[in-house]
């Protein structure tokens, strides 16, 4: 029946968007047109929903238009009736009539919201296609940065600046952090977005069906040089996409994504051109989201348990400090903190108690597709597991 | 590999003199738009200052005015505030939209980030915490007090205390734009960007100070409204015979109570993360930005019912008043505003379904906040059954009215639609969500505040406003809104996100000058209504309203003479029946004639601008972390505080005879208008 209900709104769309297009020809409504089955599907409950409103929303606005007008103080024909105030059965109709609106709204959102989660794996290409059972999506892991985006490959084992190509047709999985500040990740063509943010893992699942050149931003402002935080999306087939993975291997120019380049590469800047690295340090997206991938400073994870199992002396605690250095003047150099100076309160960091600061991962806690996809009821859909945003803390494994 | 130059973010020099203050930090020595501003607002200065010497109207300003403690005066400086802050935001408004229409292929536009960023920070906060709260919190003043027979509000001193706070917070505000710089955070300054380590300089510093003084006004005229309203109302005015505009303003500020502290605390939070080296938000230390955004929604979604709830109360009166009607399901309204007010605290979720809740949290918040639309929809059909079998008279305040009902409908019909989660995945922070919510506090709190002032000016004033260019303004407003924020909704189903000040897609181009069109039709309207505004005080002969009672009103405040006098009613009126006023009349009953006493009245006092003023100096010396004159100004504020509870003189009472003459007057005015009125029948 919602599938139902969605094709139908395709229909409408397709009836629609041309209508409401015709003065604007030649513009590009991708939120409500795009490439990505996931966008699509969010982009017809946009028009679902839109719709269920407009059966109240437009009688309502005809009534306020005709009573203004049926009413108004010339027509002295109109009915006056100074001490009508009060009519049960209007009364109810006035609280019933929106009550079943949201009751059909909050049954497509209750369901809706539940198999558009980006954190569960997709379980269709599109409307036709399920997924096969053995397909194994392609993992993309995102850093946005100032003020730039860091996409790496770990199964192809390389990195790209400012550019995400993925194959069309196969399943993708994001995991997303932030190295400073909040950001969005933002694909209209693919999929709704999910924030980026320091310290912390986002996940996103999507899917292309069309290969073609789309645009990614980040939709939550970050700075100054936030307007020019946007990459180059493309979909390719799996052979373009393999050929482009050699070619990046093959080009040795920007070297490897170490530790080192990383901390290069994480120094503000603003419209950084298209760059890749041929290969990447291995557990860096780790390191990024536990805040160690500074050499010589403690991650969150360690320090939790630290923590937990009942923190250091405080003494050896003050000594252990020294001054961050990546930020957003890509201060460069460990410094001895101060005390009084503004550095004591802006750019502390703990050391590392040992040489050996590994990240912990998050176990891979991926929400599992629903079985079935026909049923309004929520009842047929597993309830979602696992951390949602995946704090770095006691409670997680070391990477294996 | 940089196109284009980093922005200097190093942390200012401090002296123990000046503190953070150095010459560079005076943004008009190196921003010619800044600049220019400065100039014009120095020579306006000069100019209003001297006009005011010339006039000799200081002391007439002071004592009749800055001290007032008298409600109405106070509403009146409020709307004041609001009215002069509204332009500044709406300056800010222009300048987004000249830059946006502007920065295509390549362009850089006018505005630099450093800049842009500013302005679109500072505008959000001066039209919520500077335009529209004033507006809302001028009305209640003005109008709750009269409407429930009072004579003043419960404490009459902390009202002129308040109004200095908020005040107080929008001249740090307005400061921040020749003084250092204003936050480049977004409204809200998410950390970590308001963190020390993003925003090392003075702007998030005037952000927290600016919000935390006029925090503490609000907050206290909340609380005095509610002792005002729960415990000064006339006799016989029992819950359910309360006009409906006063229980808005009761819900409004039970949310005010209940919501501005969680404001207070957040930024304290913060503060303490800025100026003593704590970690509640921070990236690192075990900080969790997230917090910030959880718990300043906790008190940001309310806020906007804390906006709109007694603009809906505004067009409850007005559509009852010009449609000669009472108010169609009364009951129902109340329990409709009641139940927003309770399910407003249920959904601020919604403003961050995608930073990762699972998909039963999301749900749940999309579907309470759907549940609010029930309600508010029951309210238009109320409004909408007010109007059948009226005879509705279409004054200005009855015409915005209707345009609000209709553009109110789809700010909310949207707005329904962002709180679908996975819509709002494609469609949060983009110019869509823009467009939504400016459709709605447009559409409903500045086209409310507009129809609010047409309809009660006449009884601040004696006067009503001139309907010529009330039209004007009216005409270019509407429909400018719609140009202005139709290419924006478009927009947003483009996939164009805000706060963007470069774009390098041509094909938006045309969509940004329709959207810029749109606001200079706005920024007409708006010089309509000072025309307005000017006109009416020019041919205020013209327009005088001797009755008191010019709509044929149906509340209390219409009872009393226009302006009213100081005591607002020479004996507290009894109340039968709801819309007192309208069932008086319909009994005949006449005004008392004899018989007065003296009336028992508080004294004006200097107390609140003395210590609004020194928080601000407080306020203004933590920005600047000029700690001598923070130690000098917080003891100052303590001893004028601790000073202030040793002023004995607090009150006087009008004598009867007083009384009796300005009843006579009354009297008189009210016999020559029958005559008159006689004579043309």
């Amino acid at each position: 029946m919602r599938a139902k209900l969605l094709n139908r709104a395709r229909l409408l769309r397709c009836a629609i968007v041309p209508l409401l297009a015709l003065p604007l020809a030649g513009c590009d409504w991708v939120v409500l047109n795009p490439a990505g089955d996931v966008a699509r599907q969010q982009g017809n409950l946009v028009i679902v929903a839109t719709l269920l409103m407009l059966l109240i929303v437009v009688p309502v606005m005809a009534t306020v238009v005709l009573f203004a007008w049926r009413y108004r103080a010339t027509n002295t024909e109109a009915k006056y009736d100074p001490d009508w105030n009060h009519s049960t059965q209007l009364e109810l109709m006035i609280w019933a009539a929106p009550l079943m609106i949201i009751i059909a709204l909050g049954a497509v959102t209750w369901v809706g919201t539940h198999l558009l989660d980006p954190y569960r794996n997709i379980s269709r290409i599109d409307a036709q296609t399920p997924i096969a059972a053995n397909a194994k999506p392609l993992d993309v892991e995102v850093v946005s940065m100032d003020w730039k985006w860091l996409f790496i490959y770990p199964e192809q084992n390389i990195a790209t600046v400012n550019e995400l190509v993925v194959p069309a047709g196969r399943p993708l999985r994001f995991r997303m952090t932030s190295s400073t500040v909040m950001n969005t990740f933002y694909v209209p063509a693919l999929a709704g977005m999910i924030y980026t943010m320091p310290g912390m893992e986002t996940k996103l699942h999507a899917v292309f069906n069309q290969e073609g050149a789309f645009k990614g931003i980040s939709a939550h402002y970050s700075g100054a040089g936030f307007s020019h935080m946007h990459f180059a999306t493309r979909a390719v087939s799996d052979q373009q996409f393999a050929q482009w993975v050699d070619s990046v291997k093959a080009n040795k120019n920007d070297g490897e994504l170490t530790r080192a380049a990383y901390l290069q590469l994480d120094k503000p800047s603003i419209a950084e051109p298209v760059h890749h690295y041929a290969g990447v340090t291995p557990d860096l997206f780790n390191a990024v989201v536990d805040l160690c991938v500074q050499p010589g400073k403690i991650c969150m994870s360690q320090m939790a348990m630290l923590d937990a199992k009942g923190g250091v002396p405080k003494e050896a605690a003050r000594l252990n400090v020294a001054a961050l250095t990546y930020d957003k003047d890509g201060r460069a150099t460990e410094a001895p903190v101060l005390p009084g100076s503004v550095v004591a309160q802006t750019d502390r960091f703990v050391k590392a108690y040992c040489s050996d600061n590994r990240p912990m991962a998050a176990p891979n806690a991926d929400t599992q597709a629903p079985k079935t996809l026909d049923r309004l009821r929520g009842a047929g859909i597993n309830q979602a597991t696992g951390p949602r945003v995946s704090l770095a803390g006691p409670l997680l494994q070391p990477a294996s | 590999m940089t196109a284009v130059p980093l922005p200097t973010t190093a942390p200012p020099q401090w002296s123990p003199l000046l503190g953070r203050f150095s010459l560079e930090q005076l943004p008009f020595l190196h921003e010619p738009i800044v600049a220019a501003t400065f100039v014009g607002v120095i020579l306006g200065g000069i100019a209003l200052v001297g006009a005011l010497t010339y006039f000799r109207l200081w002391g007439y300003l002071w004592k009749e005015w800055f001290t007032s403690v008298d409600h109405k005066k106070i509403g009146i400086m409020y709307m004041v505030l609001g009215l002069v802050m509204f332009m500044r935001g709406f300056a800010d408004a222009i300048m987004m939209r000249l830059q946006q229409a502007i920065a295509f292929n390549g362009s850089e536009g006018y505005l630099n980030p450093h800049h842009y960023d500013q302005v679109f920070t500072a505008h959000g906060v001066i039209m919520i915490f500077f335009a529209a709260m004033p507006f809302v919190t001028g009305l209640m003043n003005y109008v709750v007090p009269l409407q429930i027979g009072a004579r003043d509000v419960s404490f009459p001193f902390l009202n002129n205390f308040s109004f200095w706070m908020t005040t107080g917070g929008a001249v740090l505000v307005m400061a921040s734009l020749f003084l250092g710089e204003f936050g480049q955070t977004g409204w809200l300054a998410f950390p970590p960007l308001s963190g020390l380590a993003y925003s090392p300089g003075v702007g998030v510093d005037y952000y927290i100070w600016s919000l935390q003084v006029a925090g503490v006004g609000t907050t206290l005229s909340g609380i005095n409204l509610i002792a005002t309203i729960i415990k000064m109302r006339a006799p016989g005015m029992t819950l359910m015979r309360m006009p409906v505009f006063t229980w808005t303003a009761l819900c409004t500020n039970v949310l005010i109570v209940a919501s501005f502290p969680v404001l207070t605390a957040v930024l304290v939070l913060l503060s303490l993360d800025r100026y003593v080296g704590t970690n509640f938000f921070t990236n690192d230390f075990g900080g969790s930005p997230m917090m910030y955004v959880n718990m300043i929604w906790i008190w940001g979604h309310p806020e906007v019912y804390i906006l709109i709830l007694p603009i809906f109360g505004v067009f409850s009166e007005v559509t009852s008043t010009f449609s000669g009607k009472r108010l169609f399901g009364y009951t129902s309204m109340v329990y409709a505003t009641v139940v927003i007010t309770i399910l407003s605290y249920l959904v601020w979720l919604h403003h961050f379904f995608t930073m990762g809740s699972g998909a039963s949290v999301n749900s749940f918040f999309g579907i309470t906040t759907m549940i609010i639309s029930i309600p508010t929809g029951a309210k238009l059909f109320n409004w909408l059954f007010t109007m059948y079998r009226g005879r509705i008279r279409f004054d200005l305040p009855m015409m915005w009215t209707v345009a609000f009902m209709l553009t109110f409908t789809i700010g909310g019909m949207t707005g329904v639609l962002l709180a679908v989660p996975p819509a709002d995945f494609v469609l949060h922070n983009s110019l869509f969500l823009i467009a939504h919510f400016h459709n709605v506090i447009i559409g409903g709190v500045v086209f409310g505040t507009f129809a609010a002032i047409n309809y009660w000016w006449p009884k601040a004033f004696g006067f009503k406003l001139n309907q010529f260019w009330g039209k004007v303004s009216f005409w270019c407003w509407v429909p400018g809104f719609w140009i202005a924020f139709t290419p924006l909704y478009i927009m947003g189903l483009m996939g164009v996100t805000r706060r963007t000040r470069v774009f390098d897609d041509p094909s938006l181009q045309p969509y940004f000058i329709v959207a810029l069109l749109g606001a200079l039709l706005i920024a007409a309207g708006i010089g309509a209504m000072i025309v307005q505004y000017g006109v009416s005080i020019w041919k205020r002969e013209a327009l005088t309203d001797e009755s008191g009672d010019p709509w044929n009103g149906r509340t209390l405040e219409w009872a009393t003479s226009s302006p009213p006098p100081a005591y607002n009613f020479a004996f507290t009126p009894i109340v039968h029946d709801l819309d007192a006023w309208e069932d008086m009349k319909r009994a005949g009953v006449g005004r008392p004639l004899e018989g007065f006493r003296p009336i028992h009245m508080p004294s004006n006092t200097g107390a609140g601008v003395v210590l609004a003023g020194i928080s601000t100096l407080l306020g203004f010396a933590l920005i600047w972390h000029i700690w001598w004159l923070v130690g000098i100004s917080f003891v100052a504020l303590l001893v004028s505080a601790i000073t202030h509870t040793f002023n004995y003189k607090r009150d006087y009472h009008i004598p009867a005879e007083d009384v009796a003459a300005v009843e006579a007057q009354r009297t008189a005015q009210l016999e020559r208008l029958a005559q008159t009125q006689g004579a043309t029948a």
